[in-house]
């Protein structure tokens, strides 16, 4: 099935304030960068959680530790849906007793979230895990919420949302797309 | 996911898909190193590890591997099993079947049997060493320790040691190192030697002495004197002297090269416990990747659309 | 009784015939063979686009009774004879008790009567038990109906065992028959030492193991003057070493299996246990030998080795199944298949290797198609197509090498001494 470009929901722009504001947000719920740490899903929940460990840092002018997690081992779904490439967790901070902030790029059915809520797990006992998405796009199939959110976008089921980032897509922003009826 | 459902030889996977077990086996050797090791990833998936030879290592190695992947790991050993009492391997296989299991990993002391398994069983099926033909997974966690050691697989020159033709590892290990593009070497006596070697795709050599200095591995093989009708060579005194890894011939292997074995080692025979125990020995790192390898067989071989019945 | 083969293409090289002919056999003798040939009552065969042969007979057999019942049965060996185009066997003495006294001879020898849908000439033990240690009672046998003498299954391992046993059979005149296998150099080798051993990591059985012991046998042969017949030879070396003594004037005749003319160790892709037999399956160059030697003579008769065995032996481990396979009813069909009807053999020299060849050699009766000649008579429909099924068998054996193989002729009619065995293609009684 091929997708074309439906909407535009957010620009460079919009991306770039979303992810200043989930930078204070995230510290002012914390309380200060000291207690925390940043595991991003892999591949683009990775490169958010290295911009927003940036943005923190330069604010508060202390490093924040940043890890990247892939969960292909924690999906509930092993069975019909294998991930072509295994990419290496690295969490290089101990998780026990910090509050750990997990990113990610969507935010959809809950399930990846669920995964890596049980891969934090396998690490130790974090004091918190709390959640930051660049777009909510709705149709929780678990009882998963976000604490940070760069925008809320309703989309049908049938929709996908693709969120761009520099380092993959040569560009900043996020789109919904549709089905262009072509079939394969 | 791989082509072949089942790892019963070399020939089931591709070059491109050892090393993509080799990748996925470094992500798990990541989850060994951590506090608690374990996985959920093959929650309610059930493996039966079928042994009808003693194996402590091997055995143990699959077992830990399908519990760090959270599987229904049953043993099933010849001594506890209904082979006692004379049942046949196949109506083993066929009583197994009946039972519904995900992937059975068979270890058996005549060629063929994982090959005689795959006809009537409808899962997975590795072979964890069938008489002196293969032994794959054990190729493929040397191959993901020689990786790990010297960076690289391909142009590796290894020089296999020792009883060629009665051993497993050799027949894996030697089609193994020919499709990641290294060159294996099959070191030891004429009378330890398979009836055609150049069918395995191996260069021959009598004198280990020289070429020890081209190598970069040096793959010392158990010498199994049980298995052979008519002991090959005189004493273990004259194979160590002229098949056995010493410091003086460590001493000729280039400075980067190491020193591996499939283990039980017979110290003093093929291996002396000072080259054992040294820091270029990386038999206990081949352990320790063996859990790893053999998670991301379990792993690659269940997960997918087109294995299994819980699909 | 009357009865008119009418129309055949009767072939038979010891009559220096090959023509569309008629045959009359009476009272289970054959009366005249002619052209134009009319009786005035009996039974009247249409034998047109069929070939017509003196009896086929093989002569490497293992019929299993007494004691291996369960695996084949004198009548049930018989009956696979008679579908395969067989009017006469000769069975192997490693049976549950081997066959090794005059006794054990009559007890085949009268089963057969009794029961056989084919004839029956048993081969007697060599040694006693077939342990290659002291003699059995050559004599004795001899004089209950033994033809020959084998310790088949085994080789007799000591030369100088050998060579008292064929000065003393020598005095009989009867052939000994030899397994030749060095078992210090087969140990327990399952399938040829080589390509497909090194690959499957099977034991061999080196192509020497076999060689050596042709070579001792032919040696012993010459100096005791014994008649020696070569059961079962494997490979190219074998052959020469018969081409030479033969040469030489030495009483030396030999056997190939069809699945050694036809088979070879590159069959073995998979752990298929019915392609387990001794000797083994040998290379392709060991193969095209056998044929060749076939075709130009060296060899003296197509031998099955015929060996039956239950479905649950053979389903075991490759190195644990017993070796052998099936032959009786695949026999003719594939030499048809691969030599006749590809044109590299005539059915002249069919008659010579499976009729003349084999008697010959191991000492059965002469069969010709000729007055007064007994009326063993094969017919072969060259044309029928035959689709080799575990259900096909007339053998309690399914363990056949050819297992699913699409085969072109077979026997379609057997008359053993005027009496159908085979009858449009079904096996009588």
């Amino acid at each position: 099935m091929g997708y074309r470009v439906k909407a535009e929901v957010m620009d460079a722009e919009a991306m770039d304030r979303a992810l200043t504001r989930i930078a204070h947000e995230i510290l002012e719920a914390n309380k200060g960068a000291g207690t925390i740490g940043l595991v991003g899903i892999m591949t683009r929940g990775a490169d958010m959680a290295r911009r927003l460990a940036e943005r923190i840092e330069r604010i508060e002018g202390t490093p924040v530790p940043v890890g990247s997690l892939d969960i292909s081992f924690y999906r509930d779904d092993v069975a019909t849906h294998l991930s072509p490439e295994v990419h290496a967790t690295d969490i290089p901070f101990d998780v026990e007793s910090r509050a750990v902030v997990l990113t990610d790029d969507v935010l959809y059915t809950g399930r990846t979230i669920r995964a890596a809520m049980d891969a934090i797990m396998d690490y130790g006992r974090p004091s918190a895990i709390q959640l930051a998405v660049l777009v909510d796009r709705g149709h929780r199939e678990l009882p998963i919420r976000a604490d940070y959110v760069g925008k809320n976008v309703p989309t049908a089921r049938t929709e996908r949302v693709k969120v761009l980032l520099a380092e993959h897509d040569g560009k900043d922003g996020a789109v919904i797309l549709e089905d262009d009826g072509k079939g394969e | 996911m791989l082509a072949s459902r089942h790892i019963m030889t070399m020939d089931d996977v591709t070059a491109e898909e050892i090393v993509h077990i080799l990748d996925t086996a470094e992500s798990f050797a990541e989850v060994n190193q951590r506090r608690i090791k374990k996985l959920p990833t093959l929650r309610g998936r059930t493996i039966v590890n079928l042994f009808f030879e003693p194996s402590t290592r091997t055995r143990m190695s699959f077992e830990i591997a399908s519990k760090r992947l959270s599987a229904d790991g049953v043993n099933f050993t010849a001594s506890s099993s209904a082979t006692v009492k004379g049942e046949t391997l196949l109506d083993t296989a066929k009583t197994l079947a009946a039972m519904s299991c995900d992937l059975v990993v068979v270890r058996h002391k005549y060629a063929g049997a994982p090959q005689m398994l795959a006809e009537v069983m409808d899962c997975s099926i590795v072979n964890g060493g069938d008489g002196v033909h293969q032994h794959p997974t054990q190729a493929l966690l040397d191959l993901y320790t020689m990786r790990q050691s010297l960076g690289k697989l391909e142009g590796l020159r290894v020089g296999i040691v020792g009883d060629i033709c009665h051993s497993r590892v050799a027949g894996s290990l030697v089609p193994a190192l020919r499709k990641v593009g290294a060159t294996p070497i099959i070191i030891g006596p004429p009378t330890l030697m398979p009836a055609r070697p150049d069918v395995l795709g191996a260069e021959v050599a009598y004198d280990l002495d020289e070429v020890l200095p081209s190598l970069d591995v040096a793959y010392l093989l158990r010498v199994q004197f049980e298995r052979a009708a008519r002991m090959p060579f005189p004493s273990n005194r004259e194979y160590a002297s002229l098949y056995g890894m010493n410091a003086a011939r460590l001493a000729k292997l280039p400075p980067h090269a190491v020193v591996m074995h499939p283990g039980p080692m017979n110290r003093g025979v093929e291996i002396t416990a000072d080259v054992a125990d040294s820091a270029r020995s990386v038999i206990l790192d081949q352990v320790e990747s063996g859990v790893a390898v053999r998670m991301a067989v379990m792993y690659l071989l269940l997960g997918g659309a087109d294995s299994g019945a819980a699909a | 009784m009357a009865l008119l083969l009418k129309g055949g293409r009767v072939v038979d090289p010891a009559m220096g015939l090959d023509a569309v002919l008629d045959i009359v056999v009476r009272d289970g003798v054959i009366v005249e063979v002619g052209e134009d040939l009319t009786i005035p009552k009996g039974e009247t065969i249409d034998c047109a686009e069929k070939v017509v042969l003196p009896g086929l007979a093989d002569v490497h057999v293992h019929l299993r009774e007494p004691g291996r019942e369960y695996k084949e049965t004198i009548a049930s060996g018989t009956r696979a004879a008679a579908h395969g185009g067989f009017t006469a066997v000769a069975c192997m003495p490693n049976t549950d008790p081997v066959c090794d006294s005059g006794s054990k001879v009559r007890f085949i020898v009268e089963r057969a009567a009794a029961e056989g849908a084919v004839r029956v000439y048993p081969i007697g033990a060599i040694t006693k038990r077939q342990e290659g240690e002291q003699l059995a009672e050559i004599g004795d046998m001899i004089a209950e109906g033994a033809v020959a003498f084998s310790d088949d299954g085994k080789g007799i391992q000591s030369a100088g065992m050998t060579r008292v046993a064929m000065d003393y059979i020598k005095r009989f005149g009867a052939p000994m028959i030899a397994h030749c296998e060095d078992e210090s150099l087969a140990e327990n080798g399952v399938v040829n030492e080589g390509v497909v051993s090194t690959r499957m990591g099977l034991p061999g059985i080196p192509d020497v193991a076999e060689e050596t012991m042709v070579a001792r046998d032919i040696a012993l042969a010459e100096l005791t003057g014994c008649r020696l017949h070569l059961a079962h030879l494997s490979t190219a070396g074998s052959l020469e070493l018969v081409r030479a003594a033969k040469a030489r004037g030495v009483k030396v005749t030999c056997e190939v299996t069809p699945h050694h003319l036809f088979l070879d160790e590159d069959a073995l892709v998979g752990y298929d246990t019915n392609l387990k037999m001794n000797p083994p399956l040998r290379t392709a160059a060991d193969r095209e030998a056998l044929v060749a030697g076939l075709l130009e003579g060296t060899v003296d008769c197509i031998a099955t080795d015929h060996a039956p065995h239950a479905v649950h032996e053979k389903e075991l481990e490759f190195e644990l199944a017993p070796f052998g396979t099936t032959g009786l009813e695949t026999a003719l069909s594939l030499v048809n298949t691969h030599l006749v009807a590809t044109g590299k053999m005539t059915w002249s020299q069919v008659a010579q290797l499976m009729c003349h060849g084999p008697r010959e050699a191991v000492g059965l009766p002469a069969m010709r198609l000729e007055a007064g000649m007994p009326a063993d008579i094969t017919i072969v429909d060259p044309e029928a197509r035959v689709e080799v099924t575990a259900e096909w068998f007339a053998s309690k054996g399914r363990n056949s090498a050819f297992l699913g193989a699409n085969l072109l002729g077979k026997a379609s009619d057997v008359l053993v001494g005027g009496k159908w065995a085979l009858k449009n293609g079904k096996v009588a009684g």
